[in-house]
C-alpha cells in the first residue's frame, strides 16, 4: 500500500536561500506525524510542496500513490494554512457551505453541523468571521480542513491562537481522527503538545532532517534521582535495572529512601540538542 | 471546471455585495446622475439659441454630443475603478491576506478561480456600464431632446472596453500586490487616454505620425480604442460645420477603428487571460 505522504529528495530554494535540502521522508497511511523545528526550518514549505501551494526545486511528494498538487491528490487532502483568513463577510457555516461546493461533498447541512460540533463552534453556526475572535477562526479552519472527510489532513499550527482549552479540543479531535483511520501531519512549536498526540515525529533544522523516530524513542535515558534523608542524589549512568541494587546498597548503607524517579529526556530535550547553535528567528 | 467557475463567480459576487461595494459604487453613480441631470438640463438651457446667434451649427447635436462624450468618459472611468477593486486583488493580494491558500488547495484548477473571478468583475462591470451609460442617454434625452447617431454599438463597445480593464488588472494581480496593481492599471489607463488625445490633437494638425503613434497604442491597450468608436458612434452621421465642431470638442475625438477592433479585442482577451492562467500556474502561494 503506497504511504500516504512520501517525499523523496524534496528541495526547495527561493533563490539563493535553500529551504528544502534533500528531505526524504514517508508518513503512513492513519499515522500522526509531528514535523518540529524552528521558524525557517522549512516545514511549512514542505506541507506547502505537499498541498500543491508551492512546486519543488527538485524532488518530490507523492500524495496516497499520486502526484502532490495534481487534482486528485488535493482531492485526498484537507489542509489548514499557518497564516490563513476567511472572508470577513461569511458566517461560519456560509465558509464552510463554499468548501463543501469546491471538495464536492454531499455532506449538506449535516455534515456542517457535525464540524461545528466537533470544533465547539456550534453556538457561532451564523456569526459572521470579522466577529469571531482569532482562536474561534482557527477553530473553523480546523472545520473547514475536515470538510468531505479528507483521507488525509496537513495541520500548520493549528493550535498556535488557541487557549488552553482549545487546544484541548483539537487534541481530542486529533485522537478521534486517529481512531478514524485519517493520516495528520501535524506542524507545530509546541512540543509537549506534539509528543503527547503523535506516533512519529521529523525535526527539521535549516531544511535538513536531524532526527526523527517514536517520541519515547527518541528520548534517552538520563539515569535516576533517589530522594534521601540526605537530600536528593543522582546516578547519571544508571539504567531501569539498576535502581533496585542502588536503592538497596543506599538502605544497607543507614539511608532513608523517600521516593525514586528515573530521569529521561523529553522531546524538548532531543529538539533543543538538535538545535544546538540555532539562534532564534 | 464550469461548475468551479460558477461557484467562484458566485462567491466574488456575495463578495461584493456583502463588503457593500455595490452600495458604494451605487452612492458615487447617484451623484454623478444628479450632476450630470442638472447640469444637461443647465448645458441646454443656455445653449438653445446658440445655432442661431453664433455660427450655423446644430447647437442640440453638438450640446448633446459632448454632454454623452462626458458621461462616456466618467462611465468609462467609473467601470475601470469598480474593475480595478473586483478583479485588481485576485492572486497577490488575495494570497498576501490568507485568502486564496483554503481556495486553491481544493480539487478545483488555479484557472478556474482566475476565470470566476473575472466572469464575476467583468458581469457587474458590465451590467454597471450599461445601467450608467443607458441612464445618461434617457437624461440627455430628456434635458435636450436629442438622441445619439447610435447607442447599441457605443453601449456595446463601452462594455468590452470596460471587460479588457478587467483583464488587465487580473493579469496584474498574478504579479503585483493589490495597491501596486490598482496604480499600475490607472497608470495603463492614463496611457490610453493620452494617447486619445495625442490622436486628437495628431488629427487636428493634420500630423501623421501623431496618429500613427496614438493608433497604434489605442491597439496596444484596446479599451481606448474601443472608447473612441464608441465616441464617433455618437455622431457618426453628423457632417458640415456641426460635425467638425463636435470632433475638435473635449469628446469629439473618436475615431472610428475599423473592422478588425472586434475580433483584436477577443484575442486580445483571450492572450491577457491566458497569461494570468499561465503567470498564476507557476506561482508559488
Amino acid at each position: 500500500m503506497a504511504a500516504a505522504l512520501a517525499a523523496h529528495g524534496l528541495e526547495k530554494r527561493y533563490g539563493e536561500v535553500r529551504a528544502l535540502a534533500g528531505i526524504d521522508l514517508e508518513v503512513s497511511e492513519g499515522e500522526l506525524f509531528g514535523l518540529l523545528g524552528p521558524n525557517g526550518a522549512g516545514k511549512s514549505t514542505l506541507v506547502k510542496i505537499a498541498c500543491g501551494l508551492v512546486r519543488p526545486s527538485a524532488g518530490d511528494v507523492m500524495i496516497a500513490g499520486v502526484r502532490a498538487g495534481s487534482r486528485e491528490a488535493r482531492a485526498a487532502l484537507g489542509y489548514l494554512a499557518e497564516m490563513f483568513r476567511f472572508p470577513d463577510w461569511a458566517t461560519a457555516d456560509e465558509v464552510l457551505a463554499l468548501h463543501q461546493r469546491l471538495a464536492r461533498s454531499r455532506g449538506g447541512a449535516a455534515e456542517r453541523a457535525v464540524l461545528l460540533e466537533r470544533v465547539a463552534l456550534t453556538h457561532a453556526r451564523h456569526r459572521r468571521v470579522e466577529a469571531m475572535s482569532k482562536g474561534m477562526q482557527q477553530r473553523l479552519g480546523i472545520a473547514q480542513a475536515l470538510v468531505g472527510a479528507p483521507r488525509i489532513l496537513l495541520l500548520d499550527e493549528p493550535t498556535s491562537a488557541l487557549d488552553p482549552l482549545g487546544r484541548r479540543t483539537v487534541r481530542d479531535l486529533l485522537a478521534e481522527l486517529r481512531q478514524q483511520g485519517v493520516t495528520v501531519l501535524l506542524n507545530s512549536h509546541l512540543l509537549s503538545e506534539v509528543e503527547l498526540v503523535c506516533d512519529r515525529v521529523a525535526i527539521l533544522r535549516r531544511g535538513e532532517l536531524v532526527a526523527g523516530g517514536r517520541p519515547s524513542e527518541l528520548g534517552r535515558g538520563g539515569g535516576v534521582e533517589i530522594e534521601t534523608a540526605s537530600g536528593p542524589r543522582r546516578f547519571p549512568s544508571a539504567s531501569r535495572e539498576d535502581t533496585p541494587v542502588i536503592v538497596a546498597e543506599l538502605v544497607a548503607s543507614g539511608e532513608r529512601v523517600y521516593g525514586v524517579r528515573r530521569l529521561t529526556s523529553t522531546l524538548e530535550d532531543v529538539y533543543l540538542e538538535a538545535m544546538q547553535g540555532e539562534r532564534p528567528t | 471546471m464550469i461548475e468551479d467557475v460558477i461557484t467562484i463567480a458566485s462567491y466574488a459576487l456575495r463578495e461584493g455585495l456583502r463588503r457593500r461595494v455595490f452600495v458604494v459604487v451605487l452612492a458615487l453613480s447617484l451623484a454623478f446622475g444628479v450632476l450630470y441631470t442638472a447640469g444637461s438640463i443647465a448645458a441646454f438651457h443656455a445653449t438653445r439659441d446658440f445655432s442661431g446667434r453664433a455660427a450655423p451649427v446644430d447647437a442640440r447635436a453638438l450640446t448633446g454630443a459632448t454632454l454623452l462624450g462626458l458621461a462616456m468618459f466618467s462611465t468609462l472611468f467609473l467601470g475601470a475603478v469598480l474593475a480595478i477593486f473586483l478583479c485588481g486583488s485576485t492572486v497577490r493580494g488575495d494570497a498576501e491576506r490568507g485568502l486564496l491558500a483554503p481556495l486553491v488547495v481544493r480539487p478545483l484548477g488555479r484557472s478556474a478561480v482566475l476565470v470566476g473571478r473575472f466572469v464575476a468583475g467583468a458581469g457587474v462591470c458590465s451590467a454597471y456600464v450599461l445601467i450608467v451609460f443607458g441612464g445618461a442617454v434617457l437624461v440627455t434625452h430628456q434635458a435636450g431632446g436629442w438622441w445619439p447617431d447610435q447607442i447599441v454599438l457605443p453601449a456595446g463597445e463601452l462594455v468590452l472596453a470596460v471587460v479588457v480593464i478587467c483583464a488587465i488588472a487580473l493579469l496584474g494581480s498574478v504579479y503585483f500586490a493589490a495597491i501596486a496593481n490598482g496604480i499600475l492599471v490607472f497608470m495603463v489607463f492614463g496611457v490610453g487616454l493620452t494617447a486619445g488625445l495625442l490622436g486628437q490633437i495628431g488629427s487636428g494638425l493634420g500630423n501623421a505620425t501623431l496618429t500613427t503613434i496614438a493608433r497604434e497604442i489605442a491597439y496596444v491597450v484596446p479599451f481606448e480604442a474601443l472608447y473612441e468608436a464608441g465616441l464617433r458612434g455618437l455622431t457618426a452621421d453628423q457632417t458640415g460645420l456641426t460635425g467638425l465642431v463636435v470632433k475638435l470638442g473635449p469628446f469629439g475625438g473618436g475615431q472610428s477603428a475599423g473592422a478588425a477592433l472586434g475580433p483584436w479585442t477577443f484575442a486580445y482577451l483571450l492572450l491577457v487571460l491566458a497569461g494570468a492562467a499561465r503567470g498564476f500556474a507557476r506561482r508559488d502561494l
